[in-house]
């Protein structure tokens, strides 16, 4: 009954393609920038924004970069830590380089030697499919490990292979605090989220969606595979790249190899199956439960324990939150295997009735 | 009835995280944080470590508190993860009062909260890891390396070989491959490795093993190849004992092969057992020391009462007395501290990151402390954090460790410059100056 | 030339170690479609078992026998394997039946999550010891004509001949049993498997069995080299190139697909490793793979892949 579209009607073919046409749903988003712009500043605090809310943003943007791929292309990667890693050490590289470049040109630029190593490690997509393409992938992940740590000049010859950044800064403000850095990731997040959407309705999208669902069919009709897949590869992976970039330079402020290893594409690939594949909000939903139910978890865990009067070592804490990780994500995987995306859908679906029965 | 359940679970979850944890009555407690590394790739390594840490803590409360103020630990698990070391720091913090000195264990999370901890006034002591140039305090106000870093690892341990040799002049032509994690804890130790080798003209073999190392045979058939004369070891967990293996397996001799102190525990070597005899290690002042009175003393105080932290075999353990030595220091610098701001009073992280610039431990102290025998002398100053640059190596019998050597010394001399001109590297890249004396006395 | 047949005999032993691990991943897929990413896991899980039921099992009972202590533990372990896969068929997979391949990819890797926390807590997370009596010490061949001897390991070379036996066992199971040809066509085709009265259930749980003994000696031969601790789970990274190399489908695939990944490895680190830096070997078996994949997409004994359009 609330979120009936009865009485809405497009009056110009402009309004009828917009991302949202129903008004509940305009409204909805409004309220829920409002909220994120406004409203979490005033309410949360340091912890919440440094270790969960940054993080949570970072990771929702290369999920959506992953998803663009996996999701809506078909393609399987396992290489995605290896392209946010060269998206943060191009960043890195040209921040540090070339004196008094901006933050954000350094960010797309890392985002476009991600695009082009990206490219590079897809063209074996056009020749394989399925699991042998995920773990040729695993080419790129492995390779790249190697690589930053051997190549000196990636990390400025640092001694270590650790490398640092700092001094950040926006159109003049300068970005250290959380509040700050949470806003400048929220930004980034919200244009290119709307970038994707509007990239996966238009003909490239449902040139991906056809490749996945059927690439000899597709082919046969007249779409391109080469120019498919590689769009998607070099679209999704300069996404990935600006989420690496900052992923080093806004959440770690120093980081080395390790912290874009093989754990890390495991991560966002969980996040895109939770969340939902070929889906845009999955990527949200999907990041959403991967950040936050560890920390729950290692914060709930401990607290239950006092409750019942058991004192549960930290050794054991991790454990278990390893076996209910695990146990929750084959559980989700049985209960709705289109994520956590379609189970919104649906919600929407039963909104659109309640409280009538049909 | 499913999507029911669903949502009332999700806003369960969302709820939990914004209510705000209880506030505890504001007791008089010193709250030391431990990274823990209980679970992962370095479990057997790191477990033993925060015992002695939490152990030593206890003993302090036994003794009567620092000054009268109890210390409080509280764990934090980051499986040796740089993400998980950085969400734990924010975690622990602003608790329990404040963070008194954060102790990451893992080269990783330094390089993260180096970043970090300035702007939180919370200082970091990275006994034997971490930044090697962080021993400039005039550019890392809040970092303290106390009592060694990798450079003195290095240094010493060349040391012994040379002097095992008969001088430094007997190494000309000599090989010496490096086996090291490939990381930035394994790279660490290589800068003085090199300044030695123009010093003294002998052959480096670099061989990186790529993190966890659990296949080195390709490493070691080199070795078997190249035949180095000595084999030097910066390797952390199942790396160390693989390598052994690897080196029994391709016949390399154990009696030249050195490791750096994360390299020589008994978790390493225990399971190789007469094999691995002969395999040395460079240890930060303290190794393997049951029979110290720091370890009677918490056997007495604190295991006997039941309140011991993991099994009463493992006290005095190499790792288990890492993690006492580094409980004392954090100790020692709240009780200096307490000496300019007041006896028994709680102090903040600046407050204590004062105390650790300006330890006196000496001799006297050390031995009233339960540790004679164990430690030499520490005395820290505004440009120094280290405050000690002593060193001895221990050598595997089969079932034990025995000492190798004499106290050795690392070369301050050419330590001293390496590190100024890095940490001035550091600076200039992040614009920072260097500190004014007059800063030293805040 | 020494040095070479050296490298290259090390890396044919290296390569049968991969395909101890290699053959589970195999099993699993040629039977059940379903992508085991929690192979790792298992190998970790069985090899904490043997370990700490070596331990454990003698002193219950009071037995000094080495012998007869490993054997108990073996079987200890064989029937928790053999739980851990009927749990993991009533649990995950009957209920993810017809789900795409990447689903069930990621069910598996929740089930690898559950089973490295779940042995832990069980057994422990310290180093623990297999003593099945494989030799530690070097073995020199040939010292008469190289300078040196060639450097065999006794243990690998062990380990290489229990590792061949199995795949001829397996190999006889699958070509000669009931039911052998029974996994073969659920392999090709379930719902005809189904309709002409196999049970698939039933095939599952042997399968995973299967595997899991595969695991259990996998992680044996592995953890008496490394020593019991969590990263023995990540010599799974280490297998998937021989995996895909070999071929998904294919037993011997398996095994050809490990002795060139192995041989690959280890000479391109000793030869070409050092004027790259070193520490080539962690992805030149995955680059291998790749250059091989794109000649011959399916790998090199795998079944051609089929569109249906």
């Amino acid at each position: 009954m609330i979120y009936r579209e009865n009485g809405q009607f497009k009056t110009s073919y402009r309004a009828d393609q917009q991302i949202f046409p129903i008004t509940q749903d305009r409204t909805a988003i409004a309220a829920l920038l409002l909220f994120a712009v406004v409203g979490v500043p005033l309410l949360a605090d340091e912890y919440l924004f440094r270790a969960i809310l940054i993080p949570f943003l970072i990771l929702a943007l290369a999920a959506l970069g992953l998803n663009i791929l996996v999701g809506y292309c078909g393609q399987i990667s396992l290489g995605t830590g290896a392209f946010m890693a060269v998206g943060a050490y191009a960043a890195y590289n040209f921040f540090v380089r070339i004196q008094g470049m901006p933050l954000i040109v350094a960010l797309l630029l890392g985002g476009l030697c991600a695009t082009v190593v990206g490219v590079l490690f897809g063209i074996p997509s056009l020749r394989i499919k399925g699991l042998y393409l995920a773990v040729a992938t695993l080419a790129a992940q492995f390779f790249t490990d190697w690589a930053f740590l051997r190549i000196s000049w990636f990390t400025n010859n640092s001694s270590s292979g650790s490398v640092s950044v700092s001094n950040l800064s926006f159109l003049g403000l300068p970005i250290s605090s959380p509040l700050s850095k949470y806003l400048f990731c929220l930004a980034i997040l919200v244009v290119f989220a709307w970038l994707a959407k509007n990239l996966v309705r238009g003909h490239i999208g449902r040139e991906w969606m056809a490749i996945r669902d059927m690439d000899v069919a597709a082919a046969v009709i007249g779409i391109r595979p080469v120019y498919a897949k590689l769009t998607a590869f070099a679209v999704s992976s300069f996404i990935v790249g600006v989420a690496g970039g900052l992923w080093g330079f806004v959440h770690l402020g120093s980081w080395e190899p390790a912290a874009f290893s093989i754990d890390r594409s495991f991560q966002l690939l969980f996040m895109i199956i939770i969340g939902g594949l070929g889906s845009i909000t999955g990527a949200f939903f999907g990041a959403a439960f991967i950040v936050i139910l560890p920390i729950f978890l290692n914060r709930a865990l401990p607290a239950l324990g006092d409750l019942i009067g058991v004192e549960i070592s930290t050794a054991a804490v991790a454990h278990s939150e390893l076996m209910i990780f695990g146990a929750l994500i084959v559980f989700f995987l049985i209960v709705e295997p289109h994520g956590l995306a379609r189970l919104w859908s649906t919600a929407k679906e039963k909104m659109r009735l309640w409280p009538f029965p049909h | 009835m499913k999507l029911t359940t669903l949502a009332l679970a999700a806003t369960l979850a969302a709820g939990s995280l914004f209510t705000a944890s209880a506030a505890l009555a504001q007791a008089k407690v010193q709250f030391f944080p431990s990274l823990t590394g209980r679970t992962g790739p370095v479990a057997p390594n790191a477990t033993p470590f925060a015992n002695g840490y939490a152990d030593y803590m206890k003993l302090v409360n036994a003794r009567g508190g620092i000054n009268g103020v109890q210390t409080l630990v509280e764990e934090c698990e980051t499986a040796y993860a740089t993400d998980r070391g950085v969400e734990c720091y924010e975690r622990l913090k602003g608790k329990h009062g404040g963070a008194t000195v954060f102790q990451p264990l893992s080269t990783g999370i330094t390089f993260a909260l180096t970043e970090k901890v300035p702007n939180d006034k919370i200082p970091m002591i990275t006994s034997g890891y971490g930044r090697s140039d962080s021993q400039d305090g005039g550019v890392f106000k809040w970092n303290f390396p106390l009592i060694g870093h990798y450079w003195v690892a290095g240094d010493t341990v060349l040391q012994h070989i040379a002097k095992k040799e008969g001088g430094w002049e007997k190494l000309r032509g000599k090989k010496i491959a490096v086996v090291y994690h490939d990381s930035p804890f394994g790279k660490e130790l290589l800068p003085i490795i090199q300044e030695r080798q123009k010093m003294h003209g002998f052959e480096i073999q670099l061989l990186p093993v790529p993190a966890p190392g659990v296949e080195q045979k390709a490493i070691w058939l080199q070795v078997r190849q190249q035949r180095p004369d000595f084999v030097v070891m910066q390797t952390w967990g199942v790396m160390t004992a693989t390598a052994i293996k690897e080196a029994v397996a391709t016949g390399y001799p154990r009696e030249k092969m050195f490791g750096t102190w994360w390299s020589g525990a008994e978790p390493d070597l225990k399971d190789i057992g007469a094999a691995a005899k002969g395999y040395s290690a460079v240890m930060m002042q303290h190794g393997a020391e049951p029979q110290s009175a720091v370890v009677k003393e918490i056997l007495d105080k604190v295991h006997a009462k039941g309140q011991g932290t993991g099994p009463k075999e493992e006290v005095g353990d190499v790792l288990y007395m890492r993690g006492v030595v580094g409980a004392m220091l954090a100790v020692e610098g709240v009780r200096s501290a307490q000496e300019r701001y007041g006896k028994g009073k709680h102090m903040t992280g600046e407050q204590a990151r004062w105390g650790y610039e300006n330890l006196d431990l000496t001799q006297a102290k050390l031995d009233a402390l339960g540790f004679k025998g164990v430690m030499r002398p520490v005395s820290t100053s505004c440009f120094d954090h280290m405050g000690s640059a002593w060193a001895r190596v221990h050598t595997w019998d089969g079932a034990k460790f025995t000492w190798a050597s004499e106290w050795l010394q690392a070369d301050e001399q050419i330590i001293k410059p390496m590190v100024r001109a890095s940490a001035e590297k550091y600076g200039g890249e992040k614009k920072l100056q260097r500190r004014a004396s007059a800063d030293c006395q805040s | 030339m020494g040095f070479f047949l050296e490298t290259v005999i090390g890396g044919l032993m290296s390569g049968m170690l991969y395909s101890l691990v290699a053959l589970g991943f195999v099993l699993i897929f040629k039977a059940s479609g379903v992508f085991n990413f929690a192979q790792g896991a298992m190998v970790l899980f069985a090899a904490l078992a043997m370990a700490r039921f070596s331990e454990w099992l003698p002193a219950l009972l009071g037995i000094d026998n080495k012998v007869l202590g490993n054997l108990l533990a073996f079987a200890g372990a064989m029937v928790l394997m053999v739980v851990v896969a009927w749990l993991i068929e009533r649990l995950v997979l009957s209920k993810l039946v017809n789900q795409e391949g990447i689903t069930l990819l990621m069910a598996t890797l929740g089930i690898a999550y559950f089973l490295d926390g779940f042995g832990q807590t069980l057994f422990g997370s310290a180093i623990y010891k297999i003593d099945v009596g494989l030799p530690k010490d070097p073995m020199f061949l040939l010292q008469n004509v190289f300078e040196g001897g060639v450097l065999v390991n006794k243990e690998d070379l062990y380990a290489a001949g229990i590792a061949a036996t199995l795949v001829v066992v397996l190999s006889l199971f699958f070509q000669y049993t009931s039911t052998g040809r029974a996994l073969r066509a659920v392999a090709d085709d379930h719902q005809a498997a189904q309709s002409i009265g196999i049970p698939l259930n039933r095939i599952w749980v042997i399968v995973w069995s299967v595997a899991g003994f595969v695991a259990l000696v996998a992680g044996i031969i592995w953890g008496s080299k490394l020593g019991v601790q969590f990263s023995l789970s990540l010599v799974a990274l280490k297998a998937l190139p021989v995996v895909i190399l070999g071929g998904l489908t294919s037993v011997p695939g398996a095994i050809i697909g490990g002795l060139i990944i192995g041989v690959g490895e280890k000479v391109s680190e000793v030869y070409l490793g050092p004027t790259l830096g070193g520490g080539i070997e962690i992805w030149f078996g995955y680059v291998l793979v790749l250059f091989v994949l794109l000649v011959r997409p399916q790998g090199l004994f795998g079944e051609k892949i089929i569109d249906r359009v």
